[in-house]
């Protein structure tokens, strides 16, 4: 398959970790911003074979897992009304708020529909006019521009019985809380490759002149990873702090203008609680008032709650922040497991606490990531 | 008489707000955890017996001198028709396959269906005509059976169940405790091409692909198997929860860690390029039509012989290998890493990103 084996064939993948590892002259600390990223590292094994030359932090780019508690309740409460379909992306529906989650309202009668494109919640509303059609709108800058176009096509056709709850959030103000926060220990970013197809580099300037460390837009093959770290490595060793791009297939330093308009005609800026880390100031995007009537938050002001409290025992932040090895924390894998999670990277599939539990062997720590 | 409120019970604090109870979820059908769980805490405790125990595809009944193999399964697909075949051809199928992953020789079928008001009858009478020619086409008869009609809103269009005997030759004794550390793992094609197929016609998933269901009734290849004649430890068809569901009932059944070759799984490119786009895993997709065998390393290689040549096992393939150790299955990537195959959570979903 084109674009997907060359950038996974064992021997490149194996040349370029044996390049990186020559030039490295110490161990530096890389996060991998991604939870795609981190997926394909544990997933195929690139940590343990780059672990001479580079220790790789896990970031907090998961979308589904810092989707707030409050955003996951008002979800649940929107499926539970009678007149409302909720309809959002499959993995969105297996991650639990604080009373359980959709697949559960599902099963107690709630009207929930997997979709795959924002455009099929659109359709969905114009086939069930008697009905509310809401679409749980999660994920980076990425997939913004799909949920406003869906919100263009539905203004167009005059569907009023469409809105969109949106957890939109962006990645370049979470950088900036990572880097800054007094612990830690991230020397450079592999930024998510898709954010750039769509956003550009040009927003990661600043941060990587301000706080002085290398951001390299990164893909999501074995090889792309390699790369990226390769790049991030060439930099930290020259002591130089650019913004770089591997994922040259994909992106362009000024990314999709076309796409990046839409999602502002719809979107704009705002501050966001992220599940995990907290409130990140321009750390997400909401419907901007000229959408008001196609907005969920401003349809149904009933339904917000307060932020119900995370677990006191979960380390999530921590571990978001790179802080924390997720087989360090004292609950992972025995209290909090992707069945029973305590917190919000053991929630997703993509989540990084759910990925070592799914796919470590062993931690070089020595703890057994447990099997169910 | 009735019963005067006290208004100080409502108020005490004793007065619990009631439990929601534990309701059934889709992940409870979907092959993986969560329906082996509701089976070990909801249903077995009740049913309680060594067949049942042995956690196979399906029985074996010994009587009269004869050991019977007895099994059945329901199917719920939809839609009903699927590139590469339909409810009725899955239904003969699949439970001749369960006969089969017992070793047994089938000798009848039986067939329910349950219908909702309003289906069409020319659909019905598709299906049937499905169930029949499968049936022919393997040689067994649908000797009995049921049918019963729902009201609308109440079914997905039909629901077909068959259950379905045979006769097991004797030194076949298949069982998942019977496979031991040392035993190649062998599958006899391309995996999850039925998964795949039925993705790419359900509603609001439609994808253009030219994907085929596997679905095919494994006894030949067995017997062809058999005739070859090596030791063989235990079959499985990797339905519902794909080779890596199997995989990981097979590990629990023998107690040992299964290591599979991620690069030796027979995938088709369409199959892999379905799954790039809707961010699934192959490992975690169904077959209808493919088997995964545990042989002895000794027999190994005459095995992987009779499974190639059979049109069903043309490209079988040897993935990988049972050893010592925890039950767990573990993956040697492409890249000569180790990781832990994780057990699906549930129905597979596309991914947000």
């Amino acid at each position: 398959m084109r674009f997907v084996d060359e950038y996974r064939e064992p021997g490149a993948v194996l040349r370029a970790v044996d390049a990186l590892k020559r030039a490295s002259t110490r161990r530096w600390r890389i996060m991998e911003v991604c939870g795609g990223q981190t997926h394909a590292i544990l997933a195929h094994g690139l940590d343990a074979l780059l672990a001479d030359a580079v220790e790789l932090l896990h970031g907090p780019g998961c979308p589904v897992c810092v989707t707030p508690l409050e955003t996951l309740d008002r979800a649940l409460a929107l499926a539970e009304r009678p007149d409302v379909t909720l309809a959002s992306f499959g993995d969105m529906l297996r991650v639990p708020g604080s009373r359980g989650d959709l697949f559960g309202a599902r099963a107690r009668g709630g009207d929930v529909r997997v979709v795959y494109s924002p455009l099929d919640a659109v359709a969905l509303a114009e086939r069930l006019p008697g009905r509310r059609v809401v679409f749980l709108a999660v994920g980076f800058e990425t997939t913004v521009p799909a949920v406003a176009g869906a919100l263009r096509v539905a203004r167009a056709r005059g569907l009023a019985n469409f809105a969109v709850l949106a957890a939109h959030v962006r990645v370049p103000p979470a950088l900036e809380a990572i880097r800054e926060a007094p612990e830690s220990r991230v020397e450079a970013f592999l930024a998510a490759g898709h954010v750039c197809t769509v956003m550009g580099t040009a927003e990661y300037e600043p941060i990587a002149r301000r706080l002085r460390v290398p951001i390299v837009a990164t893909g999501f093959e074995p090889l792309d990873v390699v790369q990226g770290a390769a790049l991030a490595v060439e930099q930290l060793e020259r002591g130089e702090a650019r913004v770089e791009i591997q994922y040259r297939r994909a992106v362009r330093p000024e990314g999709n203008p076309v796409a990046r308009a839409l999602a502002f005609e719809v979107f704009e800026v705002v501050d966001r609680p992220w599940r995990g880390i907290g409130v990140v100031p321009a750390g997400g995007l909401a419907l901007r008032e000229a959408w008001a009537a196609f907005d969920a938050e401003r349809l149904f002001p009933e339904l917000a709650g307060e932020a119900p409290p995370e677990p006191a025992e979960c380390r999530a932040g921590d571990v978001l922040r790179g802080v924390l090895r997720p087989p360090a924390c004292p609950a992972f894998g025995t209290r909090c497991t992707p069945e029973s999670p305590l917190g919000a990277p053991m929630v997703s599939a993509e989540g990084v606490c759910a990925a070592y539990f799914r796919y470590r062997v062993a931690d070089p720590g020595g703890r057994e990531a447990g099997v169910a | 008489m009735t019963a005067k409120l006290d208004p100080a019970a409502l108020a005490s604090p004793s007065c619990a707000a009631p439990v929601e109870p534990e309701r059934v979820i889709l992940s409870h059908g979907a092959g993986a955890g969560a329906s082996a769980r509701l089976l070990a805490e909801r249903i077995f405790p009740h049913l309680d017996n060594a067949w049942l125990a042995a956690r196979h595809d399906g029985a074996v009944i010994e009587a009269a001198g004869a050991r019977l193999a007895f099994t059945t399964d329901t199917f719920v697909v939809h839609p009903l028709e699927f590139p590469g075949g339909d409810i009725g051809s899955l239904a003969v199928h699949g439970t001749l396959n369960d006969l089969a992953m017992c070793g047994a020789r089938p000798l009848a079928l039986s067939c329910a269906l349950v219908l909702e008001e309003g289906l069409a009858l020319e659909a019905l009478e598709r299906v049937a005509r499905a169930i029949g020619a499968a049936a022919r086409a393997a040689g067994v008869p649908v000797v009995t059976g049921d049918t019963k009609v729902v009201e609308r809103g109440k079914g997905d269009g039909l629901f077909v169940n068959t259950a379905g005997i045979g006769v097991v030759p004797a030194g076949r004794e298949l069982r998942p405790d019977r496979v031991r550390p040392g035993d190649a793992v062998l599958v006899s094609g391309p995996v999850g091409c039925h998964g795949a197929a039925v993705l790419s016609v359900r509603e609001g998933l439609a994808f253009e692909a030219e994907i085929e269901s596997d679905s095919a009734c494994l006894a030949p290849l067995v017997e062809a198997l058999f005739e070859a004649g090596p030791a063989v430890s235990c079959l499985r068809d990797p339905t519902r929860g794909g080779l890596g569901a199997a995989l990981h009932e097979i590990a629990a059944g023998a107690g040992a860690e299964i290591e599979l070759e991620e690069a030796a799984v027979p995938v088709t490119g369409p199959v892999r390029a379905a799954c790039e786009i809707l961010g699934l895993d192959p490992l975690f997709l169904a077959s209808e039509g493919r088997l995964v065998a545990f042989v002895p390393e000794a027999h190994a290689e005459t095995a992987l012989a009779a499974l190639r040549g059979h049109p069903l096992g043309r490209a079988a393939a040897r993935i990988g290998v049972v050893r010592e150790g925890r039950p767990r299955v573990v993956v040697r990537t492409a890249l000569g890493a180790r990781r832990l195959l994780p057990l699906p959570a549930g129905d597979p979903l596309p991914r947000i990103c």
